[in-house]
């Protein structure tokens, strides 16, 4: 007979009883790594709260609220940021997340083998490239091609809504959520192909059974299965979207103003920390108001993923298949 | 081997050769660092040599890189230098971190008063172009600052605005929109522009005022100078402000601007130095008060309005670090000093178009360079 586990899996079976001291560091040491995560983003808001104190003091909670940002006077607010970061991530989800499905659909249900892997590999590759460098490309090939083409048309056909009016940018609240889309593909995509192939064989023999046609079999018996597993997938591409910040300094414009129009340069969290933080004295309100632009972002991000949790939790059940 | 398994009851751990190979893998390291430190040594790279360590500036830094090569090469003495941003490199001077700190900004009022003993020594000099995308117009255009204040406030708009057009006979300026462009990085390029904007309009100093960063009323913004050249150029009708050496490198078209005297003066090296050269009467003592020192709109018929001095931040008594400080490394530092504010180093400087210091200015910077000590000894004859 040969012996099926590896060494520590034997012992532990021969020793039914277990709490060998291996096990007991082990169980130490994982227990060790899992408490750290806690205390490191414990600390990590600490830190923040406490410098972001003087900046607090001078202008309470109306920090979210005021739209001005101005070093000189020493007047400082969140709005124009919370608003750029909320409307390019919506604008890359809007633009980012059908294609991810789509491409998690084909490789997982349509696709032939030999194109399968390929594809797949393509698409992990793609969300190891730096963001820095989508940043270029953007800056140089995306931002001329947007400006040339897609924003004349948009504004042509399209100009009556608010959102395309006014003076055409170069680099501006579209193309920084177009770049956005781009880099959210790769997370999305992935994370609902592995969901959709979580879903069990049976559930589209049993939909191809009734009758049901390749289309209505995704349908019904897989994408339905999968969704909460795709809405995770879709979460990871929003934090993904929001925290962002080599990327959209580059083509977003840096200006410190809510604008309707998608055509004006804004700027988000990330940016304006990146682009700020360098400088700061230490102990000014300066400096104070760009740490807590850094507790606001991380308290978005909080907040929205509780909301994505509960929203799971509420309209897809718990009882239900795929990744979550 | 199945039957060995099989017939095993004690459990001795199966022979592994795992352990054998860690113990070749680290004596491979092992044998390997030894290796290469012998090769250094017989290289003679191993050898420490004298490490003079700075950091701050960003516009100093290609300057400074270019020092520290030509400066190993004559003495040996290796000099770091880190383009951090002015403001960190002068709180990191402040904590005592580095040996010298690099700045586009002088030390303001109170980190002055606090820090009375660090001396201020101007060691280039720098301009502040107004470049401009209009590809159907000449590559120097006049502008006044007010003009230029007013593009910047969102008051003129257009290129064939009447206060452009009439400075600039004969020019058929198009009807396009202009596009503003800033820094969207803390920067002393923003500061030098946004302090001769603020002495060329009342207007633009109520409004915007002077600092690193300041709160644009329209525009974009790009980080870092090469960010804003890039921006003019990829946007027709764009206008922005760059340092004079990325718009030469950059092959870009850059405005005249109307100085103090009334002459419209193209941003070179000599019209920069003009304007350092009129102001270097005014100049106070190495550990003076610089924080009100401006050379924008300087008097002088031939002086470029948007120039700047970048300094060096060094300590009058060096015997001050907590540690790492010796009698030999504080004497390299000062000897660097006054090989950097030298003519030659001065002259290297201009092919990278850096000014250099008018002769006035050395003379000041030899003076205080004269005023450093190590345990009250000076180091300079």
């Amino acid at each position: 007979m040969v012996f099926p586990f590896r060494r520590g899996t034997r012992r532990a079976l021969l020793h039914p009883t277990g709490s060998s001291w291996g096990d007991l560091l082990f169980q130490a040491g994982s227990g060790a790594a899992g408490f750290a995560i806690l205390v490191l983003l414990a600390l990590i808001a600490i830190v923040l709260a406490i410098n972001a104190l003087p900046s607090f003091r001078a202008f309470g909670f109306g920090f979210l609220g005021s739209t001005v940002w101005d070093p000189v006077r020493d007047q400082f607010g969140a709005s124009p940021f919370i608003y750029g970061t909320l409307l390019t991530s919506a604008i890359a989800l809007v633009l980012g997340v059908p294609v991810s499905l789509g491409i998690a659909i084909f490789v997982a249900e349509l696709s032939p083998g030999s194109i399968r892997i390929p594809l797949t590999y393509v698409v992990e590759l793609l969300a190891a490239v730096p963001s820095v460098v989508y940043g270029l490309w953007g800056l140089f090939v995306l931002v001329p091609l947007i400006t040339t083409y897609v924003s004349p048309t948009l504004q042509g056909t399209l100009g009556f809504l608010p959102i395309f009016q006014g003076q055409i940018y170069d680099r501006n609240l579209l193309t920084a959520g177009v770049i956005l889309a781009i880099m959210i593909i790769p997370t999305v995509s992935a994370v609902s192909r592995d969901a959709l192939l979580a879903v069990p064989q049976h559930q589209r023999e049993a939909a191809l059974s009734l009758g049901a046609t390749r289309w209505e079999s995704i349908r019904i018996a897989v994408l339905s299965y999968a969704r909460s597993g795709i809405f995770g997938a879709v979460m990871l591409g929003f934090g993904r979207a929001f925290g962002e910040t080599m990327a959209v300094t580059m083509v977003i414009g840096n200006r410190n103003a809510i604008s309707v129009s998608w055509f004006a340069p804004a700027q988000t969290l990330s940016s304006i920390i990146a682009n700020s933080a360098r400088e700061g004295v230490a102990g000014s309100l300066e400096l104070g108001a760009i740490v807590e632009l850094g507790l606001v972002l991380m308290l978005v991000a909080l907040l929205i993923n509780v909301f994505a949790r509960l929203m799971v939790w509420r309209f897809l059940g718990k009882q239900e298949g795929g990744l979550e | 081997m199945k039957s060995t398994q099989e017939n095993e009851p004690t459990l001795q751990p199966p022979k592994s050769r795992r352990g054998l190979w860690i113990i070749i893998g680290v004596i491979a390291v092992v044998v390997i660092i030894v290796v290469a430190g012998a090769l250094t040594n017989w290289f003679g790279l191993g050898t420490s040599p004298i490490q003079l360590n700075g950091a701050g500036s960003s516009f100093a830094f290609p300057l400074i890189s270019a020092w520290s090569t030509q400066y190993k090469a004559l003495t040996g003495v290796q000099i770091n230098y880190q383009a951090t941003g002015s403001g960190a490199g002068i709180n990191a001077v402040i904590a005592k971190n580095l040996d010298f700190g690099g700045t586009d900004a002088p030390l303001n009022n109170s980190q002055h008063t606090q820090n009375p003993t660090l001396l201020t020594i101007p060691e280039s000099l720098g301009a502040v172009t107004v470049a401009y995308n209009l590809p159907t117009l000449p590559a120097h255009i006049n502008l006044t600052g007010p003009i230029v204040a007013n593009i910047y406030l969102g008051v003129i708009t257009k290129w064939n605005d009447a206060n452009i057009t009439t400075i600039n006979p004969g020019i058929p300026f198009p009807s396009t929109s202009i596009f503003v462009q800033y820094r969207s990085d803390s920067s002393g390029t923003t500061l030098v522009f946004t302090d001769y904007l603020s002495k060329a309009s009342v207007q633009f100093a109520a409004q915007v005022g002077k600092g690193k960063l300041v709160a644009w009323p329209v525009g974009s913004g790009a980080p870092q100078n090469q960010g804003v050249a890039n921006a003019v150029k990829g946007q027709a009708g764009a206008i922005g402000y760059v340092e004079l050496a990325y718009v030469v490198q950059n092959g870009m078209s850059y405005a005249k601007i109307k100085n103090a005297a009334g002459s419209y003066i193209l941003p070179d090296l000599n019209s920069t130095a003009a304007a350092a050269a009129s102001a270097a009467g005014s100049l106070p003592a190495g550990n003076g008060d610089w924080s009100q020192v401006s050379i924008t709109n300087a008097t002088g018929s031939s002086s470029y309005p948007i120039a700047t001095l970048t300094y060096l931040l060094v300590y009058q008594e060096l015997n001050i670090y907590p540690s790492g400080m010796t009698q030999v490394k504080a004497k390299a530092l000062v000897d660097f000093l006054r090989w950097a504010v030298d003519n030659v180093a001065q002259t290297a400087a201009t092919s990278l178009t850096y000014a250099p210091l008018p002769a006035s200015v050395v003379t000041l910077d030899v003076t205080t360079i004269r005023t450093i000590t190590f345990n009250g000894v000076t180091l300079l004859p």
